[in-house]
């Protein structure tokens, strides 16, 4: 452990991360925002999810510094009355768990299927490969929209609303496979042709162990820029679904359902319901699409490309 | 007058951390029709002097001091529309890898049409004339098809005589070939570099010959300069190098020819590799790998030795001399 | 060509195959037609009944044959909604899903290539570097919130543009169309740049990178000692190049733009496709959300045939009878 320590605080990747400005700023705000959502109901002043700290009579109420703004309510409140700050901060939690899970989802899936396909190829490959086209070509968000409207209209809206985050993670965890599937195959067709695999044939063992030993490690830098992207791409998507009333449920709302549920205020002057959500929302994947591009020109790594 | 003069170029690379000279203190010059070669193993700057001299180093290099005179004319210093006058057309280049040379998604008959119109106003029709005859100069079967197929249509070899091609089609005074045959099949070797020497001979086309290869260099040019990290250790007339070299490291060049090895004996090699850029040794920078080598070599950059129409730089040679 | 386009029609069949079993599997598991026809208060034992008589006690692949040989003929059954034939009623909002998606192509087509290309022949340059952070701050931001920041910006605050529904249209030859009344153009400039607000910063990205590694290769460098024109060495030479892949890319993009018609559509309350399929869905009207998976589906076919055909006529190392997928 102390070794790989060593290494990494050795590392082109620590020197060059301490000389960008950029990364160092989004890693932080990152950081940050990780921090303050997950210990939300630490830090939170109210607890979105108890009725009984909900006050209708609170609805409304423009933030703090504005002339009918409430002390206890430093962003305002929505609606329902519930404190933005509060809401917006278990909103996040319920974003990033989702984007989280969802990108470990796709890695399980597209690393597995990878590796298989690359290994096995022939019939399975091209199978597999193919079925990756057409899962590109229907893009994540459609396929996500059509199968969570089916489940929706078939099991109603309040089994819905129960199995929402499970349904999310699940659906934008399936969708994305094909990016890493192609990455990782590409890499074992890579180490395929490679001489030892030959050597250690002849003398009798068998490849696959030595392979994936080596194509793992080969793929690491890839797959870490893709999971970062896809990250942000899956919060992306969460608050889309979540938008078009798809996603998480307003009495669990995540960021993209607390602008859902302000876009229909923003006209009768209500800005805050919807802007600092949303606002929270582009700097959140802001920074992490800053830090995998950054991370894309260090490492340098050789995308799957058509 | 040299057609061609090099004087004094230095060719240099920024990077993280500091820059590198991949190019130093070149100097050269070449006569009308004359052939000259450069020999140096991979690394030693041969290729970065062939595209320093068409102002054409890949960034971020640039050129950091020196000048290319061409018919009295600076061309580190031309304004952009007066080089690309004198690019292609008074000095053509043949590239080393012909499956990367030619451009994948133009017609041959594109990519030779638009080099003359680059240069000429002349017609379409007229073009193609041309284009055709300078196909059928470099033996290309059926020049008149060949107008309208895509490269990956052809093989290496007949990808490097539409090269070939390409480089006479508006009669240039100079060709730089770089390593023009290192990619190709040996079988096709000789015979690509013999219609190269035979075109520049019967054109008066001067040639500026690329190669790792002693053995090339020793059957087509005239001249050969040796170069060893980004600089010119030995210059002189072919002949006499090959028969007599006096730097140690073409020594070592010439006694790793496989010619010059007796049947059962191991080639001989020179020991040790040539140093990174990075990491180029004080002092003259073989001496590493000298067998002369002396205190002197390993802090003072040896001058250049000029004698008998040659120049050297190595401080073993230069003592000889005085001694003798 | 001919056995690319035989090839290309059967990955077609089998895609709109999918699609087929897909929706008729929605069909089966949504809604009852017994309730929609008859109510509650038939007796089970008459309901076994009329299930007999509609085939719907039918094993699954007979029912399906069914659902099949109705479909191929248009008949997708009636909108419990709209009372009339859910095909029908598709087709008439297709026009401005089309309309809006041409739009947003247009601007993407128009700006992406221009500043792609810049971008990638002036790397150092104060324009490329304000475009780059323009541009990864544009793919960060959501549809919907581009579009809701677009209405508030130009229709709330400035009050320069329209901000709901299609305006004026007239019909040529039975197809309504926004395009040629000025009020229809205004109306259509904000759903358009909402819709490409994240396709075109992809895009120029792309470009840029694509172009900046052409840009390196030999036969570039090789254009250079020819002696060519810049210009013709940029716009000829390297831009042939980088559109190859832009053009698998774009190919691909196509099921994104789709799914973002439904977002735009439902912020602009775009009387398009997108729209009625979210009103479907809410409505739980299962022969219009069938619809509109077919419709979808077959857009997705023939876009990606079409794509697959122009990339073969680009480069020529692909033969098309040969295929590359």
């Amino acid at each position: 452990m102390t070794r790989y320590w060593q290494l990494f605080r050795d590392s082109a990747f620590l020197y060059r991360f301490k000389r960008d400005k950029v990364a160092i700023v989004s890693f932080a705000v990152l950081v940050i925002l990780v921090m303050l959502s997950f210990c939300a109901p630490l830090i939170a002043p109210f607890d979105p999810y108890d009725p009984t700290q909900i006050d209708i009579m609170d609805s409304d109420i423009p933030p703090v510094w504005q002339a009918e703004g409430d002390p206890r309510f430093r962003l305002g409140t929505d609606a329902q009355g519930r404190d933005m700050l509060s809401t917006m901060l278990y909103g996040t939690r319920i974003s990033i768990i989702i984007g989280l899970f969802a990108v470990l989802l796709q890695s399980l899936l597209g690393i597995a299927l990878g590796l298989v396909a690359g290994y096995f190829g022939g019939r399975i490959d091209s199978f597999l490969m193919r079925l990756a086209d057409i899962q590109l070509s229907f893009s994540t968000l459609m396929v996500a929209i059509v199968v969570l409207a089916v489940f929706q209209a078939s099991f109603g809206t309040e089994l819905y609303n129960e199995l929402a985050i499970f349904m999310l993670i699940m659906v934008i965890g399936i969708a994305e496979w094909p990016q890493y599937a192609r990455t990782v195959r590409a890499s074992v067709l890579a180490e395929k042709k490679k001489e030892y695999v030959d050597a250690v044939r002849v003398i009798g063992l068998h490849p696959r162990r030595i392979m994936f030993r080596h194509i793992l490690p080969n793929t690491l830098s890839p797959i870490l820029v893709i999971s970062t992207v896809q990250v942000a791409n899956a919060i992306m998507s969460e608050a889309a679904l979540s938008f078009l009333g798809l996603g998480m449920p307003v009495n669990k709302p995540s960021l993209g359902s607390l602008i859902n549920s302000g876009f229909e205020y923003i006209l009768s002057g209500s800005w805050w319901i919807t802007t600092f959500p949303a606002l929270l929302l582009v700097v959140l994947v802001l920074v992490i699409n800053l830090l995998g591009d950054w991370m894309r020109d260090v490492l340098n790594p050789k995308l799957y490309k058509d | 007058m040299a057609l061609l003069e090099v004087r004094n170029l230095e060719v240099r690379f920024p990077l993280r951390g500091g820059e590198l000279t991949a190019l130093r203190d070149l100097s050269f010059s070449l006569n009308q029709g004359e052939r000259l070669g450069i020999v140096g193993e991979s690394g030693a700057g041969k290729s970065v002097a062939a595209f320093a001299i068409l102002n054409l180093v890949s960034r971020p290099g640039y050129i950091s001091a020196g000048s290319v005179l061409f018919e009295g004319r600076d061309l580190a210093s031309l304004a952009p529309e007066q080089l690309r006058s004198i690019r292609g057309n008074r000095i053509a280049m043949i590239f080393q890898d012909p499956m990367m040379t030619l451009n994948p998604v133009l017609t041959i008959g594109t990519q030779m049409v638009e080099c003359l119109q680059a240069h000429r106003e002349i017609s379409d029709k007229e073009a193609r004339e041309i284009a055709v005859s300078k196909l059928r100069s470099v033996s290309i079967p059926a020049p008149a098809a060949r107008m309208d197929q895509y490269p990956h249509e052809l093989s290496g070899g007949m990808r490097q005589r539409v090269v070939i091609a390409i480089a006479l089609l508006t009669e240039p005074s100079v060709i730089i070939a770089d390593e023009p045959t290192t990619a190709l099949d040996v079988t096709i070797q000789a015979e690509i570099m013999e219609l190269l020497l035979e075109l520049c001979e019967n054109n008066n086309v001067a040639l500026l010959l690329i190669t790792h290869d002693l053995g090339v260099v020793s059957q087509v040019t005239q001249r050969t300069i040796v170069m060893y990290a980004g600089r010119i250790v030995e210059e002189g007339a072919t002949r006499s190098i090959i028969d007599n070299p006096w730097h140690p490291y073409t020594h070592g060049l010439i006694d790793a020819l496989p010619e010059r090895t007796h049947r059962g004996q191991r080639l001989n090699q020179i020991p040790g590799m040539m140093p990174s850029l990075s990491a180029i040794p004080e002092g003259c920078a073989f001496h590493p790998r000298c067998e002369h080598m002396t205190e002197l070599c390993q802090t003072q950059i040896p001058g250049y030795t000029l004698r008998d129409e040659r120049r050297v730089a190595c401080h073993w040679v230069e003592k000889q001399g005085e001694s003798r | 060509m001919i056995a690319f386009l035989v090839r290309r029609i059967g990955q077609a069949l089998v895609v709109m195959f999918i699609i087929s079993l897909l929706s008729f599997s929605i069909q089966d598991n949504l809604g009852d037609p017994l309730r929609e026809l008859v109510g509650q208060s038939v007796s089970e034992a008459e309901r076994q009944k009329m299930r007999d008589s509609m085939g719907l006690n039918d094993p699954f692949i007979t029912q399906y044959w069914r659902f099949l040989k109705k479909a191929v003929q248009g008949d997708l059954g009636n909108s419990y909604f709209f009372k009339r034939p859910a095909l029908e009623v598709i087709l008439e909002k297709l026009p401005a899903t089309l309309e809006l998606v041409i739009g947003a192509t247009l601007i993407i087509l128009i700006l992406s290539v221009p500043i792609g290309v810049y971008c990638a022949i002036n790397p150092r340059s104060w324009f490329t570097k304000v475009m780059m952070g323009i541009s990864i701050v544009g793919i960060s931001i959501p549809v919907f919130l581009t579009a809701i920041m677009l209405i508030y910006v130009f229709s709330i605050w400035l009050g320069w543009l329209p901000s709901f529904g299609r305006g004026e249209t007239v019909t040529v030859a039975g197809w309504e169309t926004g395009f040629l009344t000025t009020d229809g153009l205004l109306h259509l400039i904000l759903p358009s740049i909402a819709l490409s607000s994240i396709m075109l910063p992809l895009f120029i990205r792309l470009i840029r990178s694509e172009m900046m590694e052409v840009l390196e290769q030999d036969y570039i460098r090789f254009a250079w000692a020819k002696g060519l024109h810049r210009k013709r060495i940029w716009f000829i030479h390297a831009l042939k190049n980088t559109l190859l892949p832009v053009i698998t890319v774009g190919g691909v993009q196509i099921g994104t733009m789709i799914a973002y018609t439904i977002l735009t559509e439902t912020v602009f309350q775009w009387p398009g496709m997108g729209f009625l399929f979210l009103e479907a869905v809410n409505r739980v009207d299962t022969p219009l959300i069938i619809a509109y998976l077919i419709i979808v589906g077959l857009i997705f076919v023939i876009t990606n045939t079409v794509v697959d055909l122009i990339y073969g006529l680009v480069n020529p190392t692909v033969k098309l009878a040969r295929g590359h997928t």
